[in-house]
């Protein structure tokens, strides 16, 4: 195997090494931001072998690295990836780029602390996503927060301290119910390893308690509703990088978190608690969807949708539970949770890119408010076709990345009930209302006031992020097979792991 | 009733060899009280230096202690266990830190006087008789010993009122808490007929256990105890004195004499008093809810950092005390981890105070430490690593010491009380954050570059270092913490 099989330890250590580094320049600005570049584009060439040596077909964790770290609470640097977290890493490796290229003109203050921060936080996420072992997933998960705190606190916009203090609070609160969960199993179990947590019998009590902890850590990341009102404050705050990265990535551990966790370590008490889920997860839906048509903020509307998504993938995640119940054979779970994985991607992709469209806007109007748009289209026509891309694959139109997950999980969800996919397949109405209304009154009609009419298109720099991205989001629209073939023994395997109880006979 | 084995003079001399550091430090403070009479203002300087090299020999004399298993020596007075040779280590250590930091501050403020180290010596004197103690006696004697020298610290500045009223407070308190103490060992001794925490021990094994004279002296033991640690409801001294007293001896009652009142609810409770664990431990319990909840909540609404940091000292004891009532082994190491982690984070923390401070300037304000980022973005990143480690954040070493003792109560399934202990720390994450918030989100409001001696400097940096460092890789400490307490 290449890089002595370290080649994870590599992708984690690289960036954070690297934005010490960054660190250390201080006031030599160029400097910093061309190290950040080769910094985080080396990381995107090594994860690139990941994928590339992938091998599909086995559910087994690959890349697999482990010693020993903490013998006295047996605890061990255990690292590997499956094809669940695999594309997690590739999407992060991808989109730091993107925001270190998006960020090299727009940032006035403290330019090399913003991207030793980023740099810090790409080698803490894709520790997250390729973590095996139970406390070094907690210390990668938690240590997450610092940077990200900072970066909304020092970058972010006028109510900034009050938003990430939230941030960091919800989170934390969440993440230490976690904790308490992770230990009790640990001192059940002898072992904070993943697999070990994923094969102990445990009772139904046990079950529903740890679910529950659990939840409280993820439900807050996803965010689900009603715990999601640290989102529109942390992302309209945030600097645009940095409303990227909690879109893109960070939103998609609490996701990511129920898959690995949640519902292999308690099926009974997830499949027990699965109306809980379903039940948040419709409502964020439909309800958040109305609440995004009524915002007047561009980055609050797609902060709204976020949420909207994501409870399209904790309903793909839990579906399956209702499939088995109402008709009694599990065929369509897989569907539901492949669907469900498919639509982190493609939103990580999708938000991300809306995002940044508009930091574009926001770096030449200073402005959020769609109000102070309007005709964009008649100065910035290179942007303004990105923009309709991006929002058609927000509103999940066929040919993009944004239609595969939410066709899957619609599908998955007409299996169990056509009720439960009637509600699913609002969001298919209410996405493209508020996407497109969005587009319709920002980038279509007359030129809205004089701001507007002096816009400058997109300069090179920006056309290249935009349309990476734009790309990215049709390869996944047309040709997902790679991509699913990647995911597919994992989720079969996650499939079956649902059906055996856990219950100690 | 007597236990004590029939006095030999031969027998105790042959027991000196184990308490020689005790002796050497002894001997050093009295040697540097006379040597410093010798010295005038310009050289006052090396009683600091032969303070710190005391310490320094004597940590060595500690260490190189070969302690197997558990040594009773002076006739049961001195008893030499791993766990003793640890915390007298830290607590040498740390004192040693300590005076590094205040000389400076001392300096500047032009009361660099050699008092100050000699009491210094002669509280961890105190601390060092307490932490090896064999029996009630030498317990309190060291306590005393160690509290009477604080009572002077604290008053030491001579020209301000201020820490006139909390070195009163501090003594008309501390004495009444002493009594307590005493008189709850009077109690156990009447009951048990003996002084020698291994006998005691013994007594209370063999069906004293349910004994309600017992019980009874245990809960004037715990109010002892609790008040030396500062648990709440035993708590009102804290915020008065850490505010009141200079700051260089704020951070010396903060650290050293911390590591003094765990030793000693070690040596009371579960070395002498094991038997009656089921007792002790519901006391405990009350005692470390209110700890955590009054000390993290209240702490949110100070704006004198070392009121802060007073009332976070007082939320720390009670998830020390989490360890402690678990009542296992587990428990012990967990508490005894997380003591010398809180430790030495908050010598750090007050070391930041003690460097940002100037003449005319105690920079214990909050706000003093608004845009220090702008101002010096080294020490503003070791501030912030203290802070994020006091608040329990991983990778730093406070999020280690959490995880042992929430560990350590799921272990004996007080479930319950593991939620309220993460539920107090993220109120408490709240006002660390804060400090982080002002130093990295504000804009300073003065300009004043930041002073201290180039040795402070590096010494501040690796104390904060360590606590990042051992975040990172805490086995080490951890195997230690786990060797002391088997």
């Amino acid at each position: 195997m290449m890089f002595g099989g370290h080649l994870l330890s590599l992708l984690i250590w690289l960036p954070i090494a690297g934005g010490v580094g960054v660190l250390a320049l201080k006031d030599r600005e160029d400097a910093a931001k061309w190290l950040s570049l080769i910094i985080s584009g080396l990381s995107l060439v090594l994860s690139v072998p990941l994928f590339a040596s992938f091998k599909t077909g086995t559910f087994a964790m690959q890349f697999v690295e482990r010693s020993p770290w903490i013998s006295t609470v047996h605890s061990e640097y255990y690292l590997g990836v499956d094809g669940i977290s695999m594309p997690l890493i590739l999407l992060t490796t991808f989109t730091t780029v993107l925001i270190v290229i998006a960020s090299w003109e727009n940032i006035e203050k403290r330019v090399a602390q913003y991207f030793a921060a980023f740099l810090i936080l790409e080698g803490l996420m894709i520790g997250v996503f390729a973590a095996l072992d139970g406390v070094l997933f907690y210390v990668l998960w938690e240590a997450m927060l610092i940077p990200m705190f900072i970066i909304i606190g020092v970058w972010g916009g006028p109510r900034r301290v009050y938003a990430t203090i939230k941030f960091f609070l919800y989170t934390f609160l969440g993440s230490l119910l976690m904790l308490v969960a992770l230990i009790y199993m640990y001192l059940k179990s002898g072992s904070y390893e993943l697999a070990v947590f994923q094969h102990m019998p445990l009772t139904l009590t046990e079950q529903t308690f740890i679910f529950l902890a659990l939840f409280a850590a993820f439900a807050v990341k996803v965010p689900m509703w009603p715990v999601h009102t640290w989102l529109p404050d942390a992302h309209v705050e945030a600097p645009t990088g940095g409303s990227v990265v909690l879109a893109a990535i960070m939103l998609k551990m609490g996701g990511y978190g129920f898959v690995r966790f949640s519902l292999p370590i308690a099926p009974d008490a997830s499949r027990k608690l699965d109306w809980l889920i379903i039940g948040l997860s419709l409502i964020a839906v439909v309800y958040i969807g109305f609440v995004a048509l009524a915002q007047r903020d561009m980055k609050k509307l797609i902060a709204y949708s976020s949420i909207a998504h994501m409870g399209f993938v904790t309903l793909g995640m839990f579906i399956g539970f209702q499939i088995v119940a109402s008709t009694g054979r599990t065929s369509g779970i897989e569907l539901g949770i492949d669907g469900a994985i498919v639509q982190m991607l493609s939103h990580g992709l999708v938000s991300g890119a809306m995002f940044l469209c508009v930091g574009v806007m926001y770096d030449r109007v200073h402005s959020r408010e769609i109000s102070a748009y309007g005709g964009v289209i008649n100065t910035m026509p290179k942007f303004a076709a990105f923009m309709v891309l991006f929002a058609l694959a927000n509103s999940g139109l066929p040919g993009t990345s944004g239609f595969i997950g939410e066709f899957m999980v619609i599908l998955a969800s007409f299996r169990a009930n056509v009720w439960y996919a009637f509600l699913a397949a609002t969001i298919l109405v209410l996405g493209a209302a508020y996407t497109l209304w969005l587009v319709k009154r920002v980038i279509f009609g007359e030129i809205g006031n004089d701001k507007v009419a002096a816009l400058q298109d997109l300069n090179s720099r920006e056309f290249l992020v935009l349309g990476a991205l734009a790309v990215a989001i049709l390869l996944v629209g047309l040709w997902p097979a790679p991509l699913l073939d990647v995911m597919r023994a994992s989720t079969q395997h996650l499939a079956q792991q649902l059906l055996v109880s856990k219950i100690a006979p | 009733m007597n236990s004590l084995a029939p006095f030999s003079v031969s027998q105790f001399n042959a027991g000196l060899i184990y308490a020689c550091p005790e002796i050497f430090l002894g001997t050093a403070a009295c040697a540097i009280l006379m040597l410093d009479l010798l010295l005038n203002d310009t050289q006052r300087r090396w009683t600091g230096v032969l303070a710190v090299i005391s310490l320094a020999i004597t940590a060595l004399l500690v260490w190189v202690q070969p302690v197997s298993s558990k040594i009773v020596a002076l006739g049961g007075l001195f008893e030499l266990d791993r766990m003793a040779q640890v915390l007298k280590v830290v607590t040498l250590l740390i004192v040693a830190v300590v005076f590094v930091y205040s000389t400076d501050y001392l300096k500047r403020r032009a009361i660099l006087k050699g008092e100050y180290y000699v009491l210094g010596l002669f509280a961890t004197l105190g601390a060092l008789v307490l932490i090896s103690a064999g029996s009630l006696i030498t317990l309190y004697l060291g306590l005393e010993l160690m509290s009477l020298c604080l009572y002077a610290m604290v008053a030491f500045d001579r020209e301000s009122g201020i820490a006139a009223e909390s070195a009163i407070k501090y003594f008309v308190l501390g004495s009444m808490a002493s009594g307590t103490l005493l008189y709850g060992m009077s109690i156990v001794y009447g009951v048990t007929g003996n002084l020698e925490l291994a006998a005691i021990a013994g007594a209370v094994h063999n069906g004293l256990g349910g004994n309600i004279g017992l019980v009874f002296g245990i809960a004037f033991l715990i109010v002892g105890v609790g008040f030396k640690f500062g648990a709440v409801p035993f708590h009102m001294w804290i915020p008065d004195v850490y505010e009141g007293s200079p700051t260089c001896v704020t951070v010396f009652i903060g650290t050293a004499s911390k590591l003094a009142a765990f030793a000693l609810a070690m040596r009371l409770l579960p070395e002498a008093l094991a038997g009656s664990q089921g007792d002790w431990s519901q006391m405990l319990v009350v005692l470390a809810v209110l700890s955590m909840a009054i000390g993290n909540l209240v702490a949110i609404a100070q704006s004198n950092l070392k009121r802060m940091l007073a009332y976070s000292t007082i939320s720390h004891v009670g998830y020390v005390l989490l360890g402690i009532l678990s009542g296992t082994a587990q428990g012990y190491q967990a508490s005894m981890f997380y003591m010398i982690s809180y430790v030495l984070v908050a010598a750090g923390a007050f070391g930041m105070i003690l460097l940002l401070a100037r003449h005319g300037f105690e920079a214990d304000k909050i706000v003093d430490f608004r845009g220090l980022n702008a101002r010096s973005p080294w020490f503003a990143g070791m501030m912030a690593i203290l802070m994020f480690s006091l608040a329990g954040l991983p990778p730093f070493i406070g999020f280690w010491a959490k995880l042992g003792v929430i560990q350590a109560v799921l272990g004996v399934n007080y479930t319950w009380l593991a939620v309220v202990a993460v539920l107090f720390s993220v109120v408490g994450a709240y006002f660390y954050l804060r400090i982080v918030k002002l130093m990295y989100f504000d804009e300073p409001t003065e300009t004043t570059t930041i002073g201290g001696s180039v040795l402070m400097r590096t010494v501040l940096s690796a104390n904060a270092l360590l606590a990042f460092g051992l975040g990172v890789l805490p086995g080490t400490l951890l195997q230690l913490c786990q060797r002391a307490l088997q």
